[in-house]
């Protein structure tokens, strides 16, 4: 739309490296026009108020107006149905920014600690990093981050993306981004977390999509997979003796298949298997039980530490 | 005119509440209510100074000018910590009510006292146990959490200094029920006859708001810190993920007090913004009826939009949109305050004594608050703004630039009836320009860090967000030069101020009709009330 590119201020935000940033940036340069014009209706009327009415001499007299239905109705009126409106742009927004795409070309496991972040690629290769090696991404391709963290809460805010998301001990959450250009991106961390908080910065670097599979192919830093290593211990740890992998049924709901399937519970509630329904059900089964299945599974809360859980997902993601 | 046949009685009288017995001791155990608003205000003034130091420090610090940095990254957190839990819990919080309210709300409402004066003594002692509990934590062992206190930072990771702040917190919230108690049992059974409930002062409909708030909501945040230090010493498990618990559960917790909480700080605020707008305008209030029932409503939506400090939590996308749609419904009765106190105006015959010049500042900042406050509660918006500048920028207008405005303005508004002398007008009118002034040049820059994407609690940053630190640090010492010249007035004005008349803005309500100070039981004869509180006829 033309009437953004009259802010100015839209160029405090930093540079748009998303699609969804210029979306954001839209909604920002409206709620900035928005506020101006409401701004000058407040405080501009207010001022010729002042100036107008200002009291001239000792004697003079107000006049005696208690109230006035039409004007009270207007003005509560005409705001909730701006207000209304700014909350269905910015939902639209956030939508889109809580949804990422099906065709993810780059997934990451990031897990956060004072004050520093791991990232960890599906084949293996993992960084530790506090500030000198970038995490690499694909750019024109869609990236998916699944955020943890080891001590207390982190947050991962990538301005230029316009994006953030908490990285909460004891949870995954997660976050996606499709950088549209090769470049580098600035990652803070933006939730309290200790003395060097502002410290705990790092790079995304977003390499052409051909350079990117590349580097992924390249040699490993890590030697198995985690899917690899999350097959191990599915052994060890017998899962196999209740959970099929070949889709058919035994004790417990076969593996094939089911990440991304939709659950349904002996409560009658439902979820979409994600990755921290997973990490739900394995570490504390009985959170939800499958319907028509029985609470039969032991509880492995404390004895897989949270590296063994994520490969334990990566493993069942790989069973399709 | 409402009763007006009390003023001329009083004259000759010189027996008055500061006069009524004598000695240090007569004033720690008084039971008078405006004896007790002063022992608040002497209390919170030094409280506000305390918070004031580590506010000019930690501006100071991150103006960067020269190679080495102030402080060392842990007493940075620290200065954060303290300024925050300071100017929150124990400035703004209990600022206008148990201070300017407890002075005018019985007078406004032609009551000797507050129902209950012994448990209004009560409240100001434990407020003072609390207060010296969490200052204590400055001594011993000082805190780094901020004054949100998120687990498991705060639980697992850090001091047990926490455990003395937050106690302390825990105890000044039972001054803060007790007090919100007090003023409505005070409210409903003590007003005057012909006070009928559409003839109380909008103050008092502001503060009754407030103490529902404070008797509702306290107690969450009293167990919510009882169970940090459950956690911290007993190691209960239900915010440490270690043990099995939900960090994010902390946040729920502590946001269902800490969002009404913001309302505490506004609405007695907002309260005393009507009382001046009318008075300085020598017109009848617009909208009474409005202004005082959109009062009751901000105080009962603002239970349930406490979600909108975690759409990036890891909460799920709904519980975020429903938490912005609601959020969105207060901004509703937000405007329309704003909208009748400038009808108030209109055709009125409007003055610019020092605390209408507060009270307009309050409109100006206020809006820009307001305002940006609908971009944070916009989801799609917040994710990039939340714990951002941005943020410090917007609660730093509605509550620096809202309440302690109001709170100056009351002060400049009300000092003739507390203590019979007038300040300078000169004085009251040069402290507003400089902390107005300053105000917009430290604060506003705030909302374009933000927009960069300057993160909140940040030590160091980047060099492109240097100039605007630095401009704001600058402000944040004209800020602090207005409140000394506010201190040097309001001093100046107890020692030295010319002898005030009885009603000398010529206002409507009942303290106004009583003497300058008022006597002991604020009125020599009951007012007999037989109209509207703002009948500027
Ligand atoms: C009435 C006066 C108001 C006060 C006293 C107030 C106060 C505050 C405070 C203290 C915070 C920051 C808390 C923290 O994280 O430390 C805050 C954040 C917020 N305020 Fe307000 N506010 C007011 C008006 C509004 C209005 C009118 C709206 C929306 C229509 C709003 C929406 C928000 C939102 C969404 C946040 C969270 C932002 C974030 O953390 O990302 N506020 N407010
Ligand atoms: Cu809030």
């Amino acid at each position: 739309m033309s009437w953004s590119s009259l802010i100015p201020a839209t160029s405090f935000m930093p540079i748009q490296a998303t699609e969804i940033a210029k979306e954001v940036d839209l909604l920002y340069a409206f709620l900035i026009i928005a506020s101006l014009v409401s701004f000058v209706i407040l405080v501009g009327g207010m001022t010729w108020f002042l100036i107008k009415f200002k009291r001239t001499s000792l004697d003079q007299k107000s006049a005696y107006i208690t109230h006035n239905n039409f004007a009270e109705f207007l003005w509560s009126f005409i705001p909730l149905i701006i207000m209304m409106g700014i909350f269905y742009w910015g939902m639209v927004i956030f939508e889109k920014l809580r949804t990422p795409p099906e065709d993810i070309a780059a997934e990451i496991h990031v897990t956060a600690e004072q004050w520093a972040w791991t990232y960890r690629y599906a084949n293996g290769k993992e960084f530790y990093s506090s500030a000198n090696d970038p995490m690499i991404v694909p750019a024109g391709k869609a990236t998916k981050l699944v955020l943890t963290s080891k001590d207390v809460i982190h947050s991962f805010f990538v301005p230029a993306f316009r994006t953030k998301q908490d990285a909460v001990p004891g949870k995954l959450t997660q976050l996606w981004f499709e950088p549209k250009q090769p470049g580098e991106y600035i990652v803070f961390c933006t939730e309290y977390c200790g003395t060097k908080h502002s410290g705990m910065m790092i790079k995304i670097k977003a390499i052409p999509s051909e350079e990117y599979a590349a580097w992924y192919h390249a040699e490993k830093k890590g030697a198995d997979s985690p899917a690899d290593l999350g097959k191990t211990l599915f052994a060890q740890k017998a899962c196999a003796s209740c959970h099929s992998i070949d889709g058919s049924r035994i004790v417990g709901p076969t593996m094939k298949g089911l990440f991304g399937s939709g659950r349904k519970f002996a409560d009658g509630s439902q979820t979409k298997a994600d990755e921290n329904y997973l990490r739900e059900s394995i570490l504390v089964s009985s959170a939800k039980i499958v319907e028509g299945y029985p609470p039969a599974m032991p509880v492995f809360q404390g004895q897989l530490s949270d590296e063994d859980v994520a490969n334990l997902i990566e493993y069942i993601k790989s069973i399709k | 005119m409402s009763s007006a046949q009390t003023k001329t009685e009083h004259g000759h009288t010189d027996h008055n509440y500061l006069n009524h017995g004598s000695g240090i001791w007569s004033w720690m155990t008084t039971l008078d209510h405006k004896r007790i608003g002063l022992m608040y205000f002497a209390t919170v003034s030094t409280l506000f100074l305390i918070g004031g130091f580590f506010a000019l420090g930690i501006r100071l610090h991150l103006a960067k000018f020269g190679a080495t940095p102030l402080l060392e990254p842990d007493t940075y957190n620290k200065f954060m910590t303290f300024h925050g839990a300071i100017m929150v819990f124990m400035v703004i919080i209990p600022g206008i009510p148990a201070f300017l309210g407890n002075f005018v709300l019985p007078i406004q409402l032609g009551a000797k006292d507050v129902a209950f004066p012994r448990l209004n003594l009560a409240s100001y002692y434990i407020f003072i146990a609390g207060a010296a509990i969490a200052a204590s934590s400055m001594i011993f062992n000082q805190v780094d959490t901020g004054w949100t206190f998120y687990t498991p930072y705060s639980t697992a990771k850090t001091s047990n200094g926490v455990i003395l702040l937050v106690l302390g917190a825990f105890t000044m919230g039972f001054s803060s029920i007790l007090t919100g108690l007090n003023f409505i049992v005070t409210t409903h059974k003590l007003r005057a006859p012909g006070m009928t409930m559409d003839r109380i002062p909008l103050m008092i409909w502001a503060l009754y708001s407030t103490s529902i708030i404070q008797i509702l909501a306290t107690p969450i945040l009293a167990i919510t810190l009882l169970l940090i230090g459950a956690e911290k010493t007993l190691g209960v498990g239900i915010f440490d993920p270690d043990l099995g618990g939900d960090p994010v559960l902390f946040q729920h917790f502590f946001w269902f007090y800490s969002h009404p909480a913001v309302y505490i700080m506004i609405l007695p605020a907002m309260g005393v913004i009507s009382e001046l707008i009318t008075a300085f305008s020598k017109k009848t209030i617009f909208g009474y009826r409005a202004i005082a029932y959109s009062s009751v409503a901000i105080a009962a939506v603002s239970f349930l939009v406490w979600g909108h400090h975690m759409f990036v939590s890891g909460q799920s996308t709904l519980a975020g949109l429903v938490f912005s749609i609601i959020t969105m419904f207060v901004g509703v009765p937000t405007a329309i305050k704003l909208f009748n106190w400038i009808s108030t105006m209109y055709r009125g015959t409007v003055t610019f004594e020092a605390p209408m010049l507060f009270a307009l500042g309050f409109m100006f900042l206020f809006t820009i608050g307001g305002l940006t406050g609908v971009f944070l509660a916009s989801t799609g918006m917040d994710v990039h703004f939340h714990d951002t500048y941005f943020v410090v920028a917007h609660f730093h207008y509605v509550m620096v630039g809202g309440t302690l405005m109001a709170l100056m303005g009351g002060i400049f508004y009300w000092f003739p009836k507390m203590f019979g002398k007038m300040t300078s007008d000169l004085g009251g009118r040069i402290s507003w320009v400089l902390i107005f002034t300053g105000f917009n040049v430290t604060f506003f820059p705030q909302f374009v860090l933000g927009a960069m994407g300057m993160p909140r609690r940040y030590f160091d940053y980047l060099p492109e967000y240097t100039n605007l630190n630095q401009i704001s640090t600058v402000g944040s010492w004209l800020i602090g030069l207005g409140f000394l010249v506010g201190l040097i007035t309001i001093i100046h004005g107890i020692l030295k101020g010319e002898k005030a008349s009885d009603n000398p803005w010529g206002a409507k309500t009942l303290e106004w009709q009583t003497s300058s100070p008022p006597p002991h039981e604020n009125f020599t004869t009951t007012p007999t009330v037989t109209a509207g509180p703002y009948d500027f006829r």
